[in-house]
């Protein structure tokens, strides 16, 4: 990866209390997810990207240098996108006034889908146009500041927990958007956020910090799917596949979801052949046996080859699981499963061994449906 | 109404032009001052704030009295004014003007300071990443989200100036149609027993702060009400 397609980032020093040693490298495109817990530095980081705190460093963006030694672009003539926590819309603007108030000069650049119809129709902001900030509900209000910062036509839009001051409905109500926004838009995403629920649903790329430093960066999948790291050994540990739909089942309500060359089937609302799912797979809903199971209600069962397997506390042990048996090089598709660790020395598993792995069709969240526990 | 002095209404008129002057250079050079002591993260600003609000607590024919030693002939103030002929600035309008300022100036940058620490750094914020420079940001975000701020700073330096003695007695004098405004009229007419005239302004002025103060409240409400 050249700087020329490429987020670089490297900050060091020291901003109030908190040290700070920030390294990574991901593609400009798609969604990268930075995730941590509070208290690591993830805003920080977003807020120097944006140029409006300043750590000594570099900061490349798509081969653009907005930071390096003494060179410092300032905020405003960086083209970015800043979606901040509060939805921060200017009080004594109308809502049109508001969404306009980025996009002097700069028309959309080509094939962007941003031009202010197209995002207007998009947030479903076309009956709030000529409302006053003041009278709108919380959910409103962020896809407005959504939209404002899109109208803006950034090269890099950045995102800081944009749900988390939300209630539940309104919640509810935005993460089908960004799902929208993140599907038909080409501007590329940095998402700040603590919830794996929330950005697996949508991230490509993560940057996973900790106390002011990066843990891990690199694809979704491969740091779902890292034992070594938090995200597999924590209690909700999961993997969100990028799969397509293969079929509908619609008098039951199921869909066959493709990943790799693996087939899932699990509830959800039919759709066209071909359109991009999410599937989210947690390590405690998938069980592991030495044959595939006959007379079962479980409909999904599957051939993997355990990967790795790390036990996690006394009695469980969390194996990573190939979806491609007999291919462990294979960059395929990876699960996660938590089994007893009695289990696991009673069908005497290893390292290397086929076996098959099986979900329940109703613990699978392939729909939006996952982001309503927070 | 036979009797009263002809010349009653000349005092009001120099001081409404002495106040809407007073007030206008005030939001002019008090607005940077109030954004600066809002927004700059100097740790000596707090003196130049004291400075600023010196006026609240000093007794104004102190501030009077070395306004009148900088502007005298021989002051600073003197120098000055020989650049363009004049011999001081002492005893004129423009002194008037200047002492005003200086004394109404803690009425004005305090509001307007405290509304621009109302307002924020999150807008301003927001203003910079959607590409608005610096001063776009200020006078299309700051000072529209401050206007409660600037209409009641406005509004308390124009009626502190009207209400005036102390400065305007030393440095002014008693010059009719130059130099003499509203209160020291009515010390004026005190003094040579026109009690009458003397009324007549007293009650105005009474009139006008009340209306003043009770407008002032009125705005604050509605700026309350509407968050």
């Amino acid at each position: 990866m050249s700087d020329a397609d490429g987020i670089r980032v490297d900050f060091r020093g020291r901003l109030g209390t908190q040290e700070f040693d920030v390294r990574f490298k991901v593609p400009i495109r798609g969604v990268t997810g930075l995730i941590g817990p509070s208290g690591s530095g993830k805003t920080t980081v977003l807020r120097c990207i944006a140029g409006l705190q300043r750590l000594q460093g570099t900061c490349v963006v798509g081969g653009e240098v907005w930071q390096d030694g003494a060179a410092f672009r300032p905020t405003h003539r960086r083209p970015i996108g800043y979606v901040f926590q509060e939805p921060s819309l200017f009080p004594h603007l109308s809502v049109e006034r508001n969404l306009t108030f980025g996009m002097r000069g700069a028309p959309p650049r080509p094939g962007t889908g941003v031009g202010f119809d197209e995002v207007v129709a998009l947030c479903g902001l076309a009956a709030l146009l000529g409302r006053s900030p003041r009278h709108l509900s919380g959910g409103e209000r962020q896809r407005v500041a959504i939209g404002r910062a899109l109208l803006s036509n950034p090269r890099l839009l950045l995102m800081d927990e944009p749900l988390s001051a939300l209630d539940q409905a309104s919640r509810d109500e935005i993460l089908p958007f960004l799902k929208r926004l993140h599907d038909s838009l080409l501007v590329p995403v940095i998402y700040v956020s603590h919830d794996m629920r929330e950005i697996g649903q949508f991230a490509d790329h993560l940057v996973l910090m900790a106390e002011g430093r990066v843990r891990a960066a690199g694809p979704l999948g491969d740091l779902q799917g890292d034992p070594a790291l938090p995200l597999a050994a924590a209690r909700d540990a999961a993997v969100d596949l990028h799969a397509v739909i293969d079929g509908n089942d619609i008098p039951y309500g199921l869909v066959t979801l493709r990943s790799g060359g693996a087939r899932f089937i699990v509830p959800g609302p039919p759709g066209p052949v071909g359109e991009a799912r999410r599937l989210r797979i947690a390590a405690g809903d998938v069980s592991l046996a030495r044959t595939a199971l006959e007379g079962s209600t479980i409909l999904n069962v599957l051939p993997v080859e355990i990967l790795t397997a790390t036990p996690v506390g006394t009695h469980e042990m969390l194996a990573v699981l190939g979806l491609e048996p007999g291919d462990p090089e294979a960059e395929g598709p990876r699960l996660l499963a938590r089994v007893t660790r009695r289990s696991w020395d009673q069908l005497g598993f290893e390292i290397g061994d086929h076996v098959y792995a099986q979900m329940k069709s109703v613990a699978l969240t392939p729909s939006l449906a996952s982001s309503s526990r927070r | 109404m036979a009797g009263i002095s002809p010349d009653i209404w000349q005092p009001v008129g120099l001081t409404v032009a002495l106040a809407l002057v007073t007030t206008l250079v005030l939001l002019v050079i008090g607005t940077p001052i109030a954004w600066w002591l809002a927004r700059s993260p100097a740790w000596w600003k707090e003196g130049v704030a004291a400075v600023v609000a010196l006026p609240l607590v000093l007794p104004p024919t102190v501030l009077g009295f070395y306004l009148l030693l900088a502007l005298g002939p021989d002051g600073p103030g003197g120098v000055v004014a020989g650049l363009w002929g004049g011999r001081t600035l002492a005893f004129t309008f423009g002194g008037l003007v200047l002492g005003s300022v200086l004394y109404s100036m803690p009425f004005v940058v305090q509001p307007i300071r405290t509304a621009f620490e109302a307002v924020g750094d999150r807008p301003l914020e927001v203003a910079a990443t959607l590409r608005a420079s610096p001063r776009r940001a200020f006078w299309t975000v700051a000072v529209p989200l401050a206007s409660p701020g600037f209409l009641t700073g406005a509004v308390l330096g124009f009626a502190h100036t009207v209400g005036e003695f102390g400065v305007v007695l030393m440095i002014g004098g008693n010059i009719p149609g130059r130099t003499k405004v509203l209160s020291i009229a009515i010390y004026d007419y005190v003094e040579t027993m026109q009690w009458r005239e003397a009324n007549i302004l007293a009650a105005g002025m009474t009139v006008f702060a009340f209306a003043v103060i009770l407008a002032l409240r009125m705005v604050e409400r509605a700026s309350r009400t509407a968050p």
